[in-house]
C-alpha cells in the first residue's frame, strides 16, 4: 500500500521537474527581499539602544531559517490545485481509485517540496555563503532532530490547513479570498515579518494558542537554539495538537465534501 | 490623443460592468486588503516600539511611506498589471495577433485590456492610511504640495508600468519569461521601506538602474517633508521615469519587430 504512495512521489517530482527553471528564479529573486528586511534590520539595530532580545546576526540568522523553513515546509500552490481540480470536476478520476486523497495529496506536496529545495539549493547555499559572517552552527547536538521534527510538524499544520482550506470547494466556487485572507494572518503572525517575541508579552502569550508560530518561529527559534527545555516541549505539545486538530479537520472537509459532490458533466 | 482617452473610457466602463456582477467577492478582497495593511501597521509598531527613527524617517512617516506605495502599486495593479502580465502569453500562443490589427498602438492595446475595480477601492484605503499618517504628523500640505504629490504618484506608476513592461517584452527573445514578471513583484516590495536604510551597491542599483526605492519614496518625502530638498527628489524620479519610458517604448518595438506570431 504504500509502495502507491511512493509511485505517487516519483510521478510529483516528474511533474514538478518541468517547473525548475521556474523554481530557480523564483529563488533568485526572492533573494532581494530578505536582502531588504536586513538593510532594515541593520538601520535598527544600529541607532543604539535598539533591540535587546537581538541583535543583527541574530537577526540575520533568523531571517536565513525563515527562508530555509519556508523552502522545506511552507505549500506554495497545493491549496490552488486541489481545490481547481475540485471546481473542474477532475477529482471524479481520483475519487474511483482506491487511494486516499489527503495521502495522495500529501505526497504530491512533498515531491514538490523536495525537489523545490533541491533545485534552490545552490542559491540557499550562496546566501549562507553571503551571510556566512552572521550565522553559526548550532552548538548542541540534539537542534539538529529536534529542527528536523519541527520542520516536519509545521509542514504537516501548513499542508493539512491548505487542504482543508481547499476541500471548502465543495460548497463555494471561488476560495481564493479566504485563501488569500488566511494567508495575511500567517504571513505576519507566523514570524515572516518579524520574529515574535518583539511583540508585546500578551500578543506573544495569545499567539501561542494559535497554529500560526508553530508553522514558521517555533522551528526558527529552535535552530537558532533561543529555547530552553521545557518552552521545546511545550513547543512540541502544542504542535502536535495543532497538527492533530488541523489533520481531523481536513479529513473531516472531505468526507462530508465528497458527500454532497457532484460532477458536472463528464 | 483624445481618440485613445475616449477608447480608454469605454474600456473601463466594460470591466467596471464585468466586476459588478460578482459583488461578494469584491467585498472579500477588500478585507483582504484591510488585513494586510493592519500587519503592516502592526510591524511598523514593533519596529518602532524600539528605535525612535529609521534613518531619518519617524513613525508616522514611515506609515505615510507605506499607505503610498499602497497607492502607487494599488494603481499601477488596477490599470496594467494584469495586462502585462498577459503579454508573454500571448506572444508565446500567437493572440498577439489580434492586438496587432486593430487599429490603435499595440502597445497602449495589449496594455489597457483590463482594469481592476477592486485595485481601486484599495487605492482609497491607502489615501486613507497615508491621510491619516499626515493628521498624526500634524501636517496640512499646500495645494502646491498635493499637487506635487500626485504628480510624483504618477511618475511612480510609470516606472512600474516601464520595469515591468520591459521584462514582459523580453519574452519575444525568452519564450519563459513568465517567471521574469513575477519575480518583480518580489522587487516591488522594497520599496515600501525608507530609502535611507539601504546601503551600497543595493542602494545604488534599485536607486539609478532599477529605480524601484524610488517610486514611493520621492513622493511621501515630498508629502511628509522628511529631508529638505522634495524637488531634487521629484526631478530625479521625473527624469528617470521619462527616461525609462522611453527605453521600454523603443524595446517594445525591437521585440515587434521580431515577432513572427504562432504557426497556425
Amino acid at each position: 500500500m504504500i509502495s502507491v504512495y511512493y509511485q505517487v512521489f516519483g510521478i510529483g517530482l516528474q511533474d514538478t521537474f518541468v517547473y525548475r527553471w521556474n523554481f530557480l528564479l523564483r529563488s533568485l529573486f526572492s533573494v532581494i527581499p530578505l536582502l531588504g528586511t536586513i538593510f532594515v534590520w541593520r538601520a535598527v539595530c544600529e541607532q543604539g539602544a535598539g533591540l535587546s532580545e537581538y541583535n543583527l546576526s541574530a537577526m540575520v540568522f533568523y531571517f536565513v531559517g525563515v527562508m530555509v523553513v519556508d523552502n522545506l515546509a511552507s505549500p506554495t500552490e497545493d491549496e490552488w490545485r486541489i481545490a481547481a481540480e475540485i471546481r473542474e470536476g477532475h477529482i471524479s478520476a481520483l475519487l474511483i481509485k482506491p487511494i486516499n486523497h489527503l495521502l495522495y495529496r500529501f505526497s504530491l506536496f512533498a515531491a514538490y517540496r523536495f525537489l523545490y529545495s533541491l533545485v534552490t539549493l545552490p542559491v540557499v547555499a550562496g546566501i549562507l555563503w553571503l551571510m556566512r559572517g552572521y550565522l553559526h552552527l548550532p552548538q548542541h547536538i540534539l537542534t539538529w532532530p529536534l529542527f528536523a521534527l519541527a520542520v516536519t510538524g509545521s509542514a504537516l499544520i501548513q499542508f493539512f490547513i491548505a487542504y482543508a482550506l481547499a476541500m471548502l470547494a465543495f460548497w463555494i466556487l471561488e476560495v481564493s479570498t479566504l485563501i488569500f485572507i488566511l494567508y495575511s494572518f500567517e504571513y505576519f503572525l507566523s514570524g515572516h515579518v518579524f520574529p515574535l517575541d518583539l511583540l508585546s508579552p500578551a500578543l506573544q502569550s495569545a499567539l501561542q494558542w494559535t497554529p500560526f508560530p508553530y508553522e514558521l518561529f517555533f522551528p526558527v527559534q529552535i535552530l537558532l537554539e533561543r529555547l530552553d527545555a521545557a518552552a521545546i516541549q511545550r513547543g512540541f505539545v502544542m504542535q502536535f495538537v495543532w497538527v492533530c486538530i488541523m489533520g481531523c479537520t481536513a479529513r473531516f472537509l472531505w468526507t462530508r465534501g465528497v458527500r454532497k459532490y457532484q460532477a458536472v458533466g463528464g | 490623443m483624445l481618440r485613445y482617452l475616449k477608447i480608454y473610457a469605454l474600456l473601463l466602463r466594460n470591466s467596471l460592468i464585468r466586476e459588478m456582477s460578482f459583488k461578494a467577492n469584491f467585498l472579500l478582497w477588500t478585507v483582504v486588503e484591510v488585513l494586510w495593511f493592519l500587519g503592516q501597521v502592526l510591524f511598523i509598531d514593533v519596529l518602532f516600539s524600539h528605535i525612535e527613527t529609521l534613518g531619518d524617517w519617524t513613525k508616522w512617516q514611515v506609515v505615510a511611506l507605506v499607505g503610498t506605495h499602497q497607492v502607487i502599486s494599488q494603481i499601477f495593479q488596477a490599470f496594467f498589471y494584469v495586462n502585462l502580465t498577459q503579454i508573454p502569453e500571448l506572444v508565446r500562443t500567437g493572440k498577439l495577433d489580434v492586438y496587432l490589427t486593430l487599429p490603435v498602438d499595440s502597445q497602449f492595446a495589449v496594455s489597457s485590456k483590463q482594469f481592476g475595480v477592486d485595485n481601486l477601492v484599495n487605492t482609497l484605503i491607502g489615501l486613507a492610511i497615508t491621510g491619516f499618517a499626515l493628521s498624526k504628523l500634524g501636517v496640512s500640505p499646500s495645494l502646491g504640495g498635493l499637487l506635487l504629490y500626485g504628480f510624483c504618484v504618477f511618475l511612480g506608476v510609470t516606472v512600474h508600468y516601464s520595469v515591468m513592461c520591459s521584462l514582459s517584452t523580453l519574452c519575444f527573445w525568452i519564450i519563459r519569461a513568465q517567471g521574469l514578471v513575477y519575480g518583480y513583484f518580489n522587487l516591488f516590495n522594497i520599496g515600501r521601506y525608507p530609502d535611507s536604510v539601504f546601503k551600497g551597491a543595493f542602494r545604488w542599483v534599485f536607486t539609478w538602474v532599477i529605480p524601484v526605492i524610488l517610486v514611493a519614496n520621492v513622493p511621501a518625502r515630498v508629502l511628509t517633508g522628511v529631508g529638505a530638498h522634495p524637488f531634487e527628489g521629484a526631478a530625479q524620479l521625473a527624469v528617470t521615469s521619462a527616461l525609462m519610458f522611453g527605453l521600454t517604448r523603443w524595446f517594445w518595438q525591437r521585440g515587434l519587430a521580431r515577432y513572427s506570431s504562432a504557426s497556425s
